[in-house]
């Protein structure tokens, strides 16, 4: 009976003690992500109306800030798809068959995460420049990469590369390959199995993917920022001209620029988390489609 | 297809029944050496036309060093503080329910979303001496801006989102009748944090970590508004490539870059094993 009672003594003082150390921690995860993510966070509409909503719109409406708008959306349009056609093509080749060098494959796909974004735009400056590889040709007839939007162009590609194939190929690798096999020997071809088979039930992935490749997309600095000249009003992308207005002491105009950027980060967000929410909910609304990885399948390593 | 060349393609693919594999790799390597390979080893080629001895001169010349001791001593500090905070926050999301735990869940990605520059004039400005925490810890004499604790606060920031999602799952995954069994058997808390929990988390508290450093050491944007940018005492390395390709410089970012790129490439290795190790481990505690 004494143990008894000292038993529920001791778990009393475990309760409080549990308490104590669980406000400790979630007061600890609080203040830090205040301190290092939402107050910036908040600074930066704060700075962008601080001169009053006219000055803010003056600023987001000026002609240079329109142009950097007008190169970040045409240098998404033409990324993004890229990426995704790749992205979808890789997912195919790896889920779906067994192949030598597989795994190096995906490695090299995995590589421009690893790699620096200023290392991103250095490599086409160094193979397009005028001192490069190909500059002296590229110059001979009167094609600019570098410095130029096409430059710009390529170091977004690279830096984005990964992102729709990343998403795709563990759920691609998850769900397995019977239903397109399936599919297959009903006499469908390759692309009515893809678009009715495969597509339906990736499409969350996908999506998601494409969400974050153009995410990175218009965001993109460091690698822009190497092969883009800063040729004002030319290429000068969203994030160039925050820079520049901020280098010019122009913080009003440069955190009013940044409030669009945050504006998409923050759109992001809530594109995410309403697919993982839906994603989710429909993924066990429908039985059919495995919901976790099958156990003695060694190809989910990743 | 013939049967000399289907005998030739059995032996490195699997024979599948599914069509599509010739057209889907085809495009995958084909973008992959275009977009990727041939760049980098563009910067390969660049760095290695240079003598060794020129290349070991520019990669190892003092401003240089003082650049990789800042980059790597910052990123391992930010990775350290992340691996601290990250798992307590992702402990905290996996084990309690608060108030706004959905909305802290679902800010920790904000850092993979916000552009680097957006976040890097944002940091410089309020832990700027006059900023809105920098003014409380100016009195205190802790100087963030303009010195490497912004570099470190930066880099911090920006890999925070690796460690709390590479923790998470593995925290939900921890088998909540080993800790019971800890405990019934007269583990204290602390006991069966460090022998229960934390061996199941290891692999993903690495990860996470590993990840955080690699992002950390290329990183550029969110770091140069508020580094100060002095030679020698607050400049990354990333950033010194940079102002050799304003100095048209080639050979000397090529080297730098080389440099970098090496680093990138160990690190990518390193998370290619610490995945099979987590895998290994996975596969363990199901059999």
């Amino acid at each position: 009976m004494i143990a008894a009672a000292q038993g529920v003594r001791a778990d009393a003082a475990n309760d409080a003690g549990s308490r104590v150390v669980r406000i400790a921690l979630i007061g600890i995860s609080l203040l830090f992500l205040t301190l290092i993510l939402i107050v910036p966070v908040i600074a930066v509409l704060g700075h962008a109306f601080a001169d009053g909503l006219d000055v803010y719109l003056a600023a987001i409406t000026s002609p240079e800030t329109l142009s950097a708008v007008r190169l970040t959306l045409t240098t998404a349009a033409i990324v993004v798809p890229i990426n995704t056609v790749f992205g979808v093509a890789a997912a195919w080749a790896i889920a779906k068959f067994d192949f030598r060098g597989k795994h190096l494959l995906v490695t090299l796909i995995d590589l421009p995460f690893s790699v620096s974004p200023v290392i991103a735009g250095l490599v086409f400056v160094l193979l397009f420049g005028a001192q490069g590889r190909l500059g002296p040709w590229l110059d001979a007839h009167d094609i600019s990469i570098v410095f130029a939007f096409p430059g710009i162009v390529l170091a977004t590609l690279l830096v984005t590369f990964p992102y729709v194939a990343r998403e795709l190929i563990p759920v691609m690798q998850m769900q397995g390959r019977e239903a397109e096999e399936a599919a297959i020997s009903l006499g469908a071809n390759g692309w009515t199995t893809f678009f009715r088979v495969t597509l339906p039930s990736i499409r969350w992935a996908l999506l998601y993917g494409i969400i974050l490749c153009n995410a990175r997309a218009m965001g993109e600095f460091g690698a822009v920022a190497v092969v883009s000249g800063h040729i004002r009003g030319l290429t000068t992308t969203m994030p160039l001209h925050v820079e520049i207005l901020y280098n010019e002491y122009d913080l009003t105009g440069a955190f009013a620029v940044a409030s669009l950027l945050m504006l998409l980060a923050l759109l992001t967000m809530i594109a995410k988390t309403t697919i993982e929410h839906y994603g989710l909910t429909r993924r066990r609304r429908l039985p059919h489609i495995p919901r976790g990885p099958k156990r003695n399948d060694p190809g989910i390593s990743a | 297809m013939s049967a000399r060349a289907a005998a030739y393609r059995s032996r490195w693919v699997e024979p599948s029944i599914l069509p599509g594999f010739n057209l889907t790799l085809g495009i995958s390597v084909a973008f992959l050496t275009a977009i990727v390979l041939i760049p980098i080893a563009a910067l390969v080629l660049k760095a290695g036309s240079m003598p060794l001895d020129e290349l070991w001169r520019i990669a190892t010349e003092p401003r240089a060093l003082a650049s990789y001791r800042l980059s790597f001593g910052a990123s391992l500090i930010a990775a350290t503080l992340n691996a601290v905070f990250g798992f307590i926050i992702a402990w905290s999301l996996v084990r309690y329910r608060f108030p706004g735990r959905r909305f802290v869940d679902a800010i920790i990605d904000l850092p993979f979303a916000l552009p680097t520059a957006v976040s890097g004039i944002a940091l410089a400005t309020v832990f700027s001496p006059q900023g809105w925490i920098g003014r409380w810890l100016e009195p205190l004499g802790i100087q963030v801006a303009y010195s490497w604790v912004g570099v470190v606060v930066a880099l911090t920031l920006i890999g925070l989102p690796f460690v709390v999602r590479s923790v998470q799952p593995a925290l939900a995954e921890v088998d909540a009748t080993l800790e019971d069994a800890a405990e019934s058997l007269g583990a204290g808390r602390f006991m069966t944090f460090r022998r229960v929990i934390l061996p199941t988390v290891a692999p993903a508290l690495a990860t996470g970590f590993t990840l955080a450093l690699a992002r950390a050491i290329g990183e550029y944007g969110s770091v140069i508004f508020i580094a100060g940018n002095l030679p020698m005492r607050t400049e990354i390395t990333p950033l010194l490539i940079v102002i050799k390709l304003e100095q048209y410089d080639y050979l000397g970012a090529a080297a730098l870059g080389l440099v970098m790129l090496s680093i990138s490439f160990v690190l990518l290795l390193t998370i290619n094993a610490l995945n099979g190790w987590r895998a290994a481990r996975a596969l363990g505690r199901r059999r």
